[in-house]
């Protein structure tokens, strides 16, 4: 793997993982339990989506091959979209869905806070532009994970069982593969190891304090690194890139 | 004040074209009149999201995906503004939204209609947000001043709206065949329910008579369809659109088009509850509503926890 090879495929991870987080949020709209969390919602898909074309455009322009933004997002295939299988898995309910933020933001802040120091400016740049949006995104998810979690007994279950369904996603997270190594030497990429510890603490202290329990799983699932994902990413893809799949010759 | 000064007080501001605020005293029909306009506006915000939302996650580009989005969300940030309008008047946003469940308080007949292609996207926001400007604009001078206020927050956002909706429109038309009959597929299904959105000709229209003596309504609707025909028509020919009505002829004496007639039985019967969608957007709101049920039980119960 060249040095462009591993800069590209590290691009395409931050610009799927919100491109599909965005997606999954998207379906919120018209379905919040109140008016304010429909846009609440919404409003966390459209910073995940321009986070998305940020850091696509910016592997089309690595790539080199005169490819946009749109291209990698509507073109690629499955198995060369490389987000966490956290962030495909479909909305469940709004515990679920909110269990899902917290454990991806907390992990984005986390990221971002890092890459905003990255040795590419260009990465540098979008991370610390992101980070301003995924502290609110970090702090929604923590409130309603309060509520939740010490509101009613059925909310509380609801959000335990979600934490318990999604907490064997997390290792993921801080899987680091080939491009990483290249990166990290560069100072282009973090080391995601050093930040598993403040990741668990953080995650650990926001359920303590939502009365929820910390799950135990004794696996870690895996495959994004190698574009292997959930059944449910084709489905994403299909609906998403229906358009541009049906009408290539069109511009919209 | 007795009622005699009441009602002195309230026709005084009237005639003077100085607003009614939440504190005034007023008419128990004119605050009737309000409750049932505001809300049905708000309403019409937020049912109008299921249409469009419908196509947030098939939007053919990143960049109308985001603007979508962005829009959906201005779209219920005034169903919020426009709630919290009518809660001055003494009625709150669950009972409000009884009433929408019963049946009570209506939405505006146009979500009616299904978004079925990529170019209804642009129809709605070229069409349907052109009409609901063309209305607003005249309610930004409304007697009730919260809900003035909000007019002229909402009709910038409005603006924003129908210029993204024109411009998908706009590319469609520059691009293949298939996206040309494609947009002027949409043209053909959405012109009619736009004009309808003003409502009856003006010798049918059942609560108009007050409306205009307590200045809540500014302009007739026949006048405003007028006036929307006017800009829309010439917006059409620009980007070479058809407008469906073999009837449309500029009018010298005028200036204004004549149109063909509008489909009153149509009207009447979307109105009634037979539109292509009117069961389905009931039906998801309410089920979300309650599906919901238990986080509100949650917010609730925490709130308390800590006060």
């Amino acid at each position: 793997m060249t040095k462009q090879q591993a800069l590209y495929k590290y691009l395409l991870r931050l610009g799927d993982n919100p491109l599909i987080l965005g997606h999954r949020l998207s379906e919120w709209c018209s379905r919040g339990p109140i008016l304010e969390e429909d846009l609440a919602l919404t409003n966390i898909a459209l910073d995940n989506i321009g986070r998305a074309q940020a850091f696509l455009k910016y592997a089309a322009e690595v790539e080199g091959l005169g490819k946009t933004a749109d291209d990698l997002a509507y073109k690629r295939d499955e198995r060369s979209f490389y987000n966490n299988l956290i962030a495909e898995l479909p909305i469940g309910d709004f515990a679920y869905t909110i269990a899902r933020q917290l454990l991806i933001a907390v992990f984005e802040q986390l990221q971002f806070t890092d890459l905003s120091k990255s040795s590419n400016e260009t990465i540098a740049g979008i991370a610390a532009k992101s980070l301003k949006e995924v502290r609110y995104h970090v702090a929604h998810a923590r409130d309603w994970c309060y509520r939740l979690g010490k509101g009613t007994e059925e909310s509380h279950n609801r959000l335990q069982r979600a934490f318990n369904e999604l907490w064997m996603y997390t290792g993921e997270l801080f899987e680091m593969y080939d491009e990483d190594v290249i990166l990290v030497f560069d100072g282009v990429a973090g080391d995601l190891n050093t930040l598993k510890i403040q990741y668990y603490d953080a995650v650990q202290k926001i359920l303590n304090d939502s009365n929820i329990q910390i799950p135990v799983v004794d696996y870690m699932q895996t495959g994004s690194r190698k574009g292997i994902h959930t059944e449910y990413l084709g489905h994403i893809l299909a609906e998403m890139q229906y358009l541009q799949r049906a009408y290539p010759d069109a511009t919209w | 004040m007795n009622t005699v000064d009441v009602i002195a007080d309230f026709t005084h501001k009237i005639e003077n074209d100085l607003n009614i605020e939440p504190k005034d005293q007023m008419p128990e029909k004119y605050r009737l009149h309000l409750i049932r306009q505001i809300s049905q506006h708000a309403h019409s915000e937020v049912i109008g999201m299921q249409p469009e939302g419908n196509w947030i996650t098939r939007a053919p580009s990143l960049r109308a995906k985001q603007i979508l989005l962005a829009k959906i969300q201005d779209e219920g940030g005034h169903g919020l503004y426009l709630y919290s309008a009518a809660e001055t008047l003494g009625i709150s946003r669950e009972e409000m939204l009884e009433q929408l469940h019963s049946g009570k308080a209506k939405y505006s007949n146009i979500f009616n209609y299904p978004a079925l292609t990529w170019a209804d996207i642009g129809a709605i926001g070229w069409l349907v947000d052109g009409a609901a400007i063309v209305n607003q604009v005249s309610l930004q001078r409304t007697s009730y001043g919260p809900y003035a206020r909000a007019m002229v927050r909402i009709c910038k956002e409005e603006s924003f709206h129908q210029r993204q909706g024109y411009e998908i429109m706009a590319n469609m038309m520059k691009g293949t065949e298939a996206q040309k009959a494609m947009a002027q597929d949409a043209m053909n299904r959405w012109w009619w329910p736009s004009l309808m959105m003003f409502g009856p000709h003006d010798s049918d229209s059942p609560h108009a008579g007050d409306a205009f003596a307590w200045k809540i309504k500014r302009k007739s609707n026949d006048e405003l369809r007028q006036k929307f025909i006017d800009k829309t028509v010439q917006q059409a020919e620009v980007i070479g659109l058809t407008v469906p009505d073999p009837e449309l002829k500029w009018n010298e004496a005028k200036e204004g088009y004549d149109h063909g007639e509008i489909n009153w039985e149509e009207f009447k019967r979307v109105i009634n509850g037979n539109g292509p969608c009117n069961k389905q957007r009931m039906t998801h709101h309410i089920q979300m509503h309650q599906e919901g049920a238990w986080v509100r039980e949650a917010a609730a119960a925490y709130a308390k926890q800590q006060s």
